[in-house]
């Protein structure tokens, strides 16, 4: 039987402002479909989104929506797991949103492992506003900003948000369907900090001044750049260095969660347990 | 009203006022001379439940203050200039979606880092407007101790009823100030709570941002089956971007018209000996103390000094200080600012003469300054 997507799309908003071809919308389709095969509410869900062409992610989706300010979906999404720790809580960002101006939030929300899945839409390009550098932009490649070629050092999402302490780290892309709603279903049964990273399409911005300039064109150029996550760990570092693993990074099931953490506050504040100490924990710096 | 008597700070009955107003939330970032707000409510809030955290930084902190709140909870921070100037924006963001939140600022010397722990009135003017764009402002300024309690409580019901930030202004005199207040009983302030309006109805006909030109949204809490959507963008009913004109010029007049037509709801002031006053002095927060010792030792050699204290700065008692300004021909604002108020009484009394007595060196002024102002008038 057919996915019935019209249960969580809000269809009233269509046609979306995504230009044809893009990859958003196969994201948010392998949203809906995660949330359907987990069979969540969609009154547990909210959905943050930030600034950008994937700001407007949450406006299409039928659930409990928040379209933030530029770069700070973690920090909103923070004020409503912490207020309501028993729902679903996703942020939606592009990678202007989480790695730059928001880089800060996305760095925090890793490190306190709270439970939020934060999918970050990586097309490598200020899309909505018209090609600028972004911080996954390929150096060498022709910005609006750096039309000389752009000379800015990237971000890995996933290094940054291992290091950063997520407990759950995954990168797909946006060419296999499938997989990504695998990915997405993983992240959000994770309990802990999700996250998930798809590569997706801006052959509009990205593409037509880098010689990828049909929607086809841009994804062979993500194949190229991407690889299962068992091939590249048997590969040299030489190898390694222009490939993005794909696939589950890591997942660290020990770690605590934060509102659960919290919860230790609450009870030793109300004389439940005793104060909080170093051997809580098993990493004592 | 029943009251208790309690020895405490400024900062410290911020705190309270907000655990007792039925506060769940505070995201803060510290930032002195409000750090103490943070400290204390860390401990108060796990106690009944609620939540503390200390964000990454100021932006984090009201971004998640303001997700608390969409969420449907109580919600609250506390900071300075410096940290007004970050939260600017998703402040904004909280004026155009509607979002009740109490952000209580304790100011000190600006601009810039300024003057971290000297006392300063100087977010008067950044308190109307600390976003860009049209919307209009609710200012509370505590003159005592017992009003960091008290309008700290007072800006939790008026953020629900009006549906929007609401800021209370400390300055770091009155927050760090400690001595003995009275102040009205929990039970007192929980049986006066007024929470947000509530929609019940089926949710196909509920429609959040539809409402009378003068009225705001009607936000119901998060997960509880109505499904509506929160932007920064102008949005219509339901709550989606448009950029229909109607739509868009009706939204930006009610933002405004939800407060200005009610203004008698906000309207809060203190006289004192302005009966048969011949000279009015203007002095708010810790100044207006200054203030009121300086007018007796006034009285004291027969000159008819008498206060008038705003207590909602924004929107200003302007139709009363008018009715002041129209009979006496002396007025003297004092603020710890170069006439930020001053402005607006000018405005007020459509008057050009109106004195000022001006300090932005991070001292307090002293009593003897403003007789020897008054006396030079």
């Amino acid at each position: 039987m057919a996915f019935n997507y019209e249960k969580y799309l809000r269809l009233e908003k269509m046609p979306t402002l995504w230009c044809w071809g893009c990859g958003d919308g196969v994201i948010l389709k392998a949203f809906v479909r995660a949330i359907e095969k987990m069979g969540i509410s969609q009154n547990d869900v909210c959905v943050v989104s930030g600034i950008g062409c994937s700001g407007r992610f949450s406006s299409y989706v039928d659930f409990n929506t928040i379209h933030t300010t530029h770069g700070r979906t973690v920090a909103y999404a923070t004020g409503v797991k912490l207020a309501c720790p028993d729902k679903v809580v996703v942020c939606v960002a592009g990678d202007g949103d989480a790695l730059a101006i928001g880089g800060n939030h996305t760095i925090h929300g890793c490190r306190r492992n709270i439970d939020i899945t934060m999918i970050v839409i990586n097309n490598f390009i200020y899309g909505l506003t018209n090609a600028q550098t972004s911080p996954t932009t390929p150096q060498g490649m022709w910005t609006v900003t750096q039309k000389i070629g752009n000379i800015d050092p990237t971000f890995d999402t996933c290094e940054l948000a291992i290091a950063s302490g997520a407990s759950f780290v995954a990168r797909e892309t946006m060419i296999e369907p499938k997989k990504l709603e695998k990915m997405l279903i993983k992240a959000m049964e994770h309990k802990g900090f999700s996250m998930a990273e798809v590569l997706s399409n801006c052959h509009i911005n990205l593409g037509r001044k880098n010689k990828m300039v049909s929607a086809m064109e841009n994804l062979e150029w993500i194949d190229s750049i991407t690889t299962s996550k068992k091939k590249y760990d048997a590969m040299t570092e030489e190898e390694q260095l222009n490939l993005f693993p794909l696939g589950i990074l890591k997942q660290d099931l020990e770690v605590r969660e934060y509102c659960d953490m919290y919860k230790d506050i609450q009870d030793a504040h109300q004389g439940k347990r005793a104060k909080i100490t170093q051997d809580d924990f098993k990493k004592k710096i | 009203m029943a009251t208790r008597e309690v020895i405490s700070t400024g900062n410290e009955l911020s705190a309270l006022a907000g655990v007792d107003a039925g506060c769940k939330f505070f995201g803060g970032y510290p930032l002195t001379p409000s750090s103490e707000i943070m400290h204390e409510i860390s401990d108060l809030l796990p106690k009944v439940g609620g939540t503390c955290i200390q964000m990454e930084d100021e932006i984090g902190a009201i971004c998640a203050v303001i997700g608390a709140g969409m969420a449907g909870v109580r919600t609250m921070t506390g900071t300075s200039g410096p940290g007004m100037s970050l939260k600017a924006e998703n402040l904004g963001l909280a004026q155009m979606a509607e979002v009740p939140l109490v952000c209580v600022n304790v100011m000190r010397g600006g601009p810039s880092t300024g003057l971290p722990t000297r006392v300063s009135q100087g977010d008067i003017l950044q308190s109307k407007n600390p976003s860009h764009g049209d919307y209009k402002s609710i200012t509370l300024c505590a003159g005592t101790l017992a009003e960091c309690y008290t309008e700290t409580v007072r800006a939790f019901n008026l953020a629900d009823r009006f549906m929007q930030p609401v800021i209370v202004l400390l300055d770091e005199t009155i927050g760090h100030m400690h001595g003995k207040a009275d102040i009205p009983t929990a039970e007192e302030v929980k049986a006066g709570i007024v929470p947000r309006k509530k929609f019940d109805g089926p949710a196909e006909e509920y429609f959040p941002y539809k409402c009378e030109h003068d009225e705001p949204a009607v936000l119901n809490p998060m997960f509880e089956g109505y499904r509506y959507h929160f932007t920064g963008l102008h949005h219509d009913k339901n709550g989606f971007p448009t950029e229909e004109i109607e739509t868009c010029r009706k939204l930006i007049q009610r933002l405004e018209d939800k407060v200005a037509l009610h203004e008698d709801e906000l309207e809060s002031y203190e006289e004192f000996m302005m009966d048969d006053a011949e000279i009015m002095i203007i002095a708010y927060g810790s100044v207006s103390l200054a203030a009121k010792e300086s007018i007796r030792h006034l009285r004291d050699e027969g000159i008819k000094a008498g206060l008038f204290r705003p207590i909602t700065i924004w929107p200003s008692p302007a139709k009363r200080i008018k009715e002041y300004t129209d009979k006496i021909e002396k007025v003297l604002v004092v603020e710890l600012n170069i006439g930020q108020f001053h402005s607006e009484v000018q405005r007020a009394a459509a008057r050009l003469d109106i004195d000022g007595l001006f300090k932005v060196n991070g001292r307090p002024i002293s009593p003897y300054e403003i007789v020897n102002k008054v006396k030079e008038l």
